[in-house]
């Protein structure tokens, strides 16, 4: 596994140490999954969800949502009715 | 007896008969939680003042005469579900100090009814675990040994019904954290059928596998709960729009010729010998009731947590995307935006957590999709169809709920397959989306409990009740209470 692209795409930082010890544990965990290749699946649906549920429609109409301050209580940075992030554009 | 022993339906007849007051009974548990809170350490938040406000509410509903099924009863609630105005942390660092702007549907159900919010019940971080090890705020102990784990990652609302420091709690259960944790602390816990109950403010693992359900004293006080929490919902579109029965009802019928299903791949080597006798012996009591076992067979049952561990870390790498230090939760500061997100994540999610969303991101990623992703999903296919075969012949599946007891603190932290594999008897039932039961049936010879899986058909939580309802009448397992 290569651990530095996956951990990128993850947008998650790994230290030297995590990424030694996860690739040991991930790569026992890979090579005992692997034994789902012992069964033959090729005309096998697959299964994302076990109920028969189709997308679900309803008539587009106004209906109260949260209250901005409510939705912005928790903002780790914040201005007026905004997030503040760090700077995006050059 | 104590009053914070008391099952929901005792304290409900106990207020409804005046003979102790909603005050009485939440100022009892907390008395409880006061005295063994330091030992068993189930709860990330407890809410007191807040609960005692609720009680005293409740006390002048009750003097007026209203009749509602949890008027003035004390719950717990994992850490994991919405609670409007109460921190909501998931035992993860990155919600330390999160307090959700609306409500859960559970607990607005909950609310309806008029319960009394004790506190929010200490997990695996993000429910991902066995143990209630990988909690950001500390490990709870099991009320039987405290040398050793509750399960997880319902850890903690199972030792808090447990020691009594609830009357019954909410759990939620993705590979068998509902039922693992009853088993191991020696209540019952209920996974309802996927879409019996509405996920909309349980904080999202697995969406395709998360369940909310109860873990109670008794069989009754769990279908008492479940009649409460079930329902379709709009905010929830995976919840089914099914009628849901009085789970009540069927409490006390007769199982005479009722076909109960064995697995053989449920009684493997290297299981616990006492686990397995005790089971054993269940079984025969049930038969002894007039049930019919049956040897079945589920034959891919060795594949369940392979397949889980892709689409459950899948589905979480995904659903976790949304912590990245913007809208809620934990920030660490960053040169730029990505550096920001990668060092928020760093620095907010404990190593478990780290771990799975690193191998589900592997297994959704380029190149890997079509050999784990889509490859575990058709497996997930043939799990499915076990189960619908062998409900061609039987209404239920009895199994162990555990390979073994309660293990030691710290015994399998070091090697995530290990705990992994703590999960191989309840992780197919989650697969399936099928709802099952864990109930007391013995105790080893360390007096540590022992769980027995109750696995019925799907929405047809009525025969695991009148089952599990049966034996549990029939033995007073159910009825011991650890000594702390």
């Amino acid at each position: 596994m290569k651990i530095d692209h996956i951990a990128m795409l993850a947008r998650l930082e790994l230290t030297n140490e995590e990424k030694e010890i996860f690739s040991k544990q991930l790569s026992s965990i890979i090579e005992y999954i692997d034994k789902l290749n012992e069964l033959d699946t090729t005309s096998i649906d697959p299964t994302a969800h076990v109920l028969p549920i189709k997308n679900i429609f309803r008539d587009d109409k106004l209906k109260p949502s949260l209250p901005k301050d409510k939705a912005l209580q928790n903002a780790p940075g914040r201005t007026d009715d905004f997030y503040r992030v760090p700077k995006i554009i050059e | 007896m104590e009053l914070y022993n008391l099952s929901i339906y005792e304290a409900r007849t106990a207020i409804d008969k005046d003979e102790i007051s909603p005050v009485e009974l939440t100022e009892a548990v907390f008395k409880r939680i006061e005295d063994v809170e330091q030992t068993v350490k189930a709860y990330v938040t407890l809410t007191k003042e807040h609960a005692l406000k609720q009680a005293k509410e409740a006390e002048s509903l009750a003097k007026a005469g209203v009749k509602k099924p949890l008027l003035g009863i004390p719950i717990a609630i994992k850490d994991n579900m919405c609670t409007e105005g109460i921190k909501t942390t998931c035992s993860s660092k990155i919600l330390k100090n999160f307090i959700p702007p609306y409500e859960s549907t559970v607990t607005q159900k909950l609310k309806e009814q008029g319960y009394i919010l004790i506190g929010k019940t200490n997990l695996d971080e993000f429910a991902m675990g066995s143990s209630t090890e990988n909690s950001a705020f500390g490990h709870t102990r099991n009320p039987w040994d405290i040398s050793r784990i509750p399960g997880g990652s319902s850890g903690g609302s199972a030792a808090a019904v447990s020691a009594g420091e609830c009357i019954a709690a909410l759990g939620s259960d993705t590979g068998g954290s509902i039922r693992q944790p009853a088993a191991l602390c020696g209540v019952v816990g209920l996974k309802p059928t996927y879409g019996r109950v509405s996920r909309y403010g349980l904080v999202a693992f697995a969406s395709s596998l998360d369940q909310i359900g109860p873990i109670t004293k008794n069989v009754r006080d769990s279908a008492m709960l479940l009649n409460i929490i079930s329902g379709h919902d709009m905010y929830d579109s995976t919840s089914a729009p099914i009628a849901v029965p009085d789970f009540t009802s069927v409490l006390g019928r007769d199982i005479k010729k009722m076909k109960i299903g064995v697995p053989k791949e449920y009684f493997i080597e290297g299981m616990d010998k006492e686990v397995e006798a005790s089971v054993r012996i269940a079984i025969r009591k049930i038969e002894s009731l007039g049930a019919i076992p049956v040897e079945i067979s589920l034959p891919h049952t060795g594949h369940a947590v392979a397949v889980y561990y892709i689409l459950a870390t899948s589905e979480a790498s995904s659903n976790l995307a949304r912590y990245d230090g913007v809208k809620y939760g934990f920030r660490a500061e960053g040169k730029d935006l990505l550096d920001m997100y990668m060092k928020t994540r760093a620095g907010g999610f404990g190593a478990e957590v780290k771990r799975r969303i690193i191998l589900g991101t592997y297994a959704l990623s380029s190149g890997y999709y079509e050999a784990y992703y889509k490859k575990a999903q058709q497996v997930r296919t043939l799990i499915k169809q076990d189960f619908e075969k062998a409900f061609e012949t039987v209404d239920v599946i009895v199994t162990p709920t555990s390979p073994t007891p309660a293990f030691k603190a710290g015994e399998k932290t070091e090697d995530p397959l290990q705990m992994y594999l703590s999960d191989i008897f309840t992780i197919s039932v989650n697969l399936a989306g099928v709802p099952a039961i864990s109930i007391p049936c013995g105790f080893t010879s360390n007096n540590l409990p022992i769980g027995l899986q109750i696995i019925g058909k799907h929405f047809d939580e009525e025969s695991i009740f009148k089952a599990a309802y049966a034996y549990e009448q029939a033995t007073d397992w159910h009825k011991r209470k650890p000594k702390l």
